[in-house]
């Protein structure tokens, strides 16, 4: 009864917030609905006994990719108004195209309930070891059968991260602040870059 | 009882309401970026509560690769939409058209 009670609680939530992200005339008040949002999401999965899915998705989107998109919706200088114009020449077609993918939805769902696709059952190479935390399963089974496809997600992290540094890094004339000069990285040698110092009891060590 | 079809139809509303968002915020493209963050939380639901309903762990997994491209995702888009303001100083996708593509 109570999950009942949590899932409509949740479900309604996560749809209502997404409904105003997409409505709220104001992108900072679209951000705090989208991290609304995030949180009942993750209940939803927590219902389920996904917790370690529901955990990550609190930290990364609500601490880092929400946080991202309110840093940049408060350091761009943008008229918003203006960027409005369109929303009521645009909402004709999009409530066409929105209708249309719900009808193919709704039908996909009326099939699948229907049974007319044989789904398979799972193998049981992947479920869950009984008395296991989701947390130690999932684990388990992403450090063994899965590593290097977790591998190559770090890699995508890791040009993602350079990717947007390189992308945001301001250069300018003159100013090489920040920037690598090579050769003269390389000319650098021991005896110019060190000192060598007895520094005595008690006192300091003046440079 | 819940039932996967719910989880289903509640990922299935989340799904077009990204799309329609993408739709109706045609010029702003900081509201496309969250529609589209929309989209893809509806796809890992869809994941995570296949996953827990058939008693598989893959979904989960999956569901986790999905996040970490979704959190690179935003930050590229970010960090392009950071310089094209610097760039232009508005950062309607209208005016988009200098690569006449």
């Amino acid at each position: 009864m109570i999950q009942t009670i949590a899932f409509y609680l949740f479900a309604v939530l996560v749809i209502a917030s997404a409904v105003m992200v997409i409505m709220s005339r104001n992108p900072v008040h679209s951000v705090l609905w989208l991290i609304l949002a995030f949180f009942n999401a993750a209940g939803l999965m927590v219902l389920v006994g996904a917790e370690f899915i529901a955990m990550l998705l609190v930290i990364v989107y609500v601490g880092a990719v929400a946080v991202l998109f309110l840093f940049v919706v408060m350091m761009l200088d943008i008229d918003f108004a203006e960027l409005r114009a369109g929303f009521i020449k645009n909402f004709p077609l999009g409530i066409a195209i929105a209708l249309v993918l719900l009808a193919e939805l709704v039908l996909g769902i009326g099939a699948y309930r229907a049974g007319a696709i044989a789904l398979g059952t799972p193998d049981g190479m992947a479920a869950p070891i009984v008395g296991v935390s989701n947390t130690e399963a999932l684990g388990a089974l992403l450090y063994s059968d899965y590593i290097f496809l977790f591998e190559a997600t770090g890699l995508v992290l890791l040009v993602a991260m350079i990717g947007a540094i390189v992308l945001t890094h301001r250069k300018t004339a003159g100013d090489h602040r920040g920037q690598q000069d090579i050769a003269k990285q390389n000319r650098r040698n021991p005896n110019e870059a060190t000192v060598m110092k007895r520094p005595t009891v008690g006192e300091g060590v003046e440079l | 009882m819940i039932g996967i079809e719910h989880y289903i139809v509640v990922s299935a509303i989340l799904f077009v309401l990204g799309v329609l968002g993408i739709f109706l915020n045609r010029k702003n493209i900081i509201v496309i970026l969250m529609a589209i963050e929309l989209i893809l939380l509806a796809v890992n639901i869809n994941m995570v509560a296949f996953s827990a309903f058939l008693n598989d762990l893959t979904g989960q997994i999956f569901a986790m690769f999905i996040l970490a491209v979704a959190a690179s995702e935003a930050a590229i888009g970010l960090a392009i939409l950071v310089i094209y303001f610097r760039g232009r100083g508005t950062i309607a996708v209208d005016d988009v058209n200098r690569m006449k593509g």
